[in-house]
């Protein structure tokens, strides 16, 4: 018998579509040739393989689809922030083996009088990012401040909106002020577990949430998601697309204090730390709390986000170039929710002298807090 | 209407596939589950693959007729998810899972280890689908897996009439099971 014409007899019958007669000699046949029951098993098996399997795929399918409809809808966020870059499981997943590694590096380097350096591979605790992290005892005295405070105003009736205990310091600025997303360093959010707020210099404080995160380019966007928040008008900054030259003038503003801080310096080196050349290399002063400043050129362009400094070196400063947030804006852009991302710029600052440029652009900058 | 009568209900919905109640489970469990990940080292990928698991899981026992949930959908997704979280760390040997127990847990060891079985007999048959070539593979998939009807796909695939489709569909899975038993055997 045809193996082709017996599976189907099988699936009719399991499927319950044969009549009577033809199950009756369906069930003789199989009855008396034990080979024919021994396929029939085997066959009954895989086709309950196969039905489970598809069933599978098509709750895949389903499950595939609701997960696309809800994160439409905003109900599951695109890509929260995991609290530790991939860059440190590795680092964990590896330590031991780097560890070796490196000891070996140094032995034989040592031996073969340092011919090549092998040093880069043990410092790599060298660079420090510039988040400002504020103390436990220091919030504590804010606690007790504030409560001394409520204490005293509390014949007021109209008490003020409530400021958040912050336990970190960082900057970062505005990049699409239709949809209020500002720029920062990715690493200025793992600080920020529960609330997020922006400051501007005003001291106001505005909700924000992180809505994307790309750890390899060290850039975030922040979205102001407070409704007090007034729009602000185009940016007086064009963003840089190309790389700046070597022993270009910049300065930056930044949060390194409760108030803006200016600081000024030039393009030291076209790649950062250990040759990363995601990274310009900058000589100005920066201290923590300026992670995510930008850092503009003498025509008012924003040339770069400041993100760390050498340990043990002053004034050797890193800044992402510019053109990584375009990439970011780019891919954010094939995101179903966030297809509206623009940067309006409306360049105004060319030929304007120091100080206008910094009022213009300080509107645009701002402090980030969270907890 | 209590939880577990609405569990109930859902986990019917859950049986026959039914979307309405794939987006209530997955809404309203879906935040543990991604804390649980994220919290472990895992990416929000490493959540969602781990949460679609736990759902197979779940609709391998909706379907069992004896099976009656003993506990809440949300305390079986967590420990399914747990276990096999647990179980990927170990893998990747990131070791050390920092679970907030505030979470109750009922025994799954045994579902988890039938689903894992089942997924491998599943691997072998998606090896074999891709092996076997077109149009045999999109004939298999059109109907065992997109459940078209055979006049349909006879259509689809421009067969002059659903018998001659029919002959050509025993055809092909008389190929597929060849292939899976091969491997299936080799297996074992």
């Amino acid at each position: 018998m045809d193996q082709s014409q017996l599976i189907a007899d099988i699936e009719k019958y399991l499927q319950g579509e044969m009549n009577l007669e033809e199950k009756a000699n369906f069930e003789n046949l199989r009855q008396n040739n034990p080979e024919i029951d021994q396929l029939f098993v085997e066959c009954t098996y895989f086709l309950d393989q196969l039905d489970q399997f598809g069933n599978q795929q098509a709750l895949k399918k389903s499950i595939r689809e609701t997960v696309d409809k809800l994160k439409q809808q905003g109900i599951i966020k695109n890509s929260p922030l995991s609290p530790k870059s991939k860059i440190i499981y590795l680092w964990n997943q590896y330590k031991r083996t780097i560890a070796v590694a490196a000891s070996i590096a140094i032995i034989i380097s040592f031996l073969s009088s340092s011919i090549f350096s092998f040093f880069t591979n043990v410092k790599v605790n060298n660079l420090r990012p510039l988040v400002e992290k504020i103390r436990e005892q220091d919030v504590k005295y804010k606690k007790l401040e504030t409560k001394v405070n409520q204490i005293n105003t509390s014949d007021n009736t109209t008490p003020a909106k409530s400021k958040l205990e912050s336990n970190f310091r960082a900057t970062g600025f505005m990049i699409d002020v239709n949809n209020n997303y500002l720029v920062t360093n990715a690493h200025v959010l793992t600080e920020a577990t529960h609330h997020l707020v922006v400051e501007n210099n005003k001291g106001e404080q505005f909700a924000a949430e992180a809505i994307y995160s790309d750890n390899q380019n060290d850039i975030a966007i922040l979205k102001i998601i407070d409704q007090d928040f007034k729009k602000l008008a185009p940016l007086p900054f064009s963003i840089k697309k190309s790389t700046c030259e070597l022993g270009e003038p910049i300065f930056t503003l930044g949060f390194p204090k409760q108030e803006i801080v200016y600081g000024e310096g030039y393009i030291s080196a076209k790649n950062g730390y250990q040759m990363d050349s995601i990274f310009y290399q900058l000589s100005t002063l920066a201290n923590e709390g300026n992670s995510g400043s930008p850092v503009i050129n003498k025509n008012g362009e924003l040339v770069g986000v400041l993100s760390s400094k050498e340990e043990s070196s002053e004034g050797v400063v890193f800044a992402i170039k510019s053109y990584n947030i375009f990439s970011v804006v780019n891919t954010l852009k094939k995101l179903p929710s966030f297809e509206n991302i623009k940067i309006t710029t409306n360049p105004i600052l060319r030929k304007t002298d120091r100080v206008t440029q910094i009022k213009k652009i300080q509107e645009y900058v701002f402090m980030i807090k969270g907890n | 209407m209590s939880t577990i009568e609405q569990d109930k209900l859902l986990l019917e919905g859950l049986a026959i596939q039914d979307k309405a109640s794939i987006e209530t489970i997955y809404k309203s469990h879906f935040p543990m589950i991604q804390n649980l990940i994220i919290n472990n080292k895992g990416s929000m990928d490493d959540a969602s693959d781990t949460f679609q698991e736990a759902m197979i899981v779940l609709y391998q026992k909706s379907l069992d007729n004896e099976f009656q949930l003993n506990c809440l959908i949300k305390t079986y997704l967590y420990s399914v998810c747990k276990r096999i979280w647990l179980k990927k760390l170990q893998q990747i040997q990131r070791f050390g899972l920092q679970a907030d127990d505030f979470e109750e847990y009922v025994a799954i060891e045994e579902d988890v280890t039938k689903h894992e079985k089942q997924q491998d007999r599943f691997h072998i048959m998606e090896n074999a689908l891709s092996k076997i070539g077109e149009p045999c593979k999109s004939l298999l998939e059109a109907y065992y897996i997109q459940k078209k009807h055979m006049n349909e796909i006879a259509a689809e695939f421009k067969y002059t009439n659903a018998d001659n489709a029919k002959t050509q569909k025993y055809k092909c899975l008389m190929r597929l099971k060849k292939l899976f038993f091969a491997e299936y055997k080799h297996e074992n």
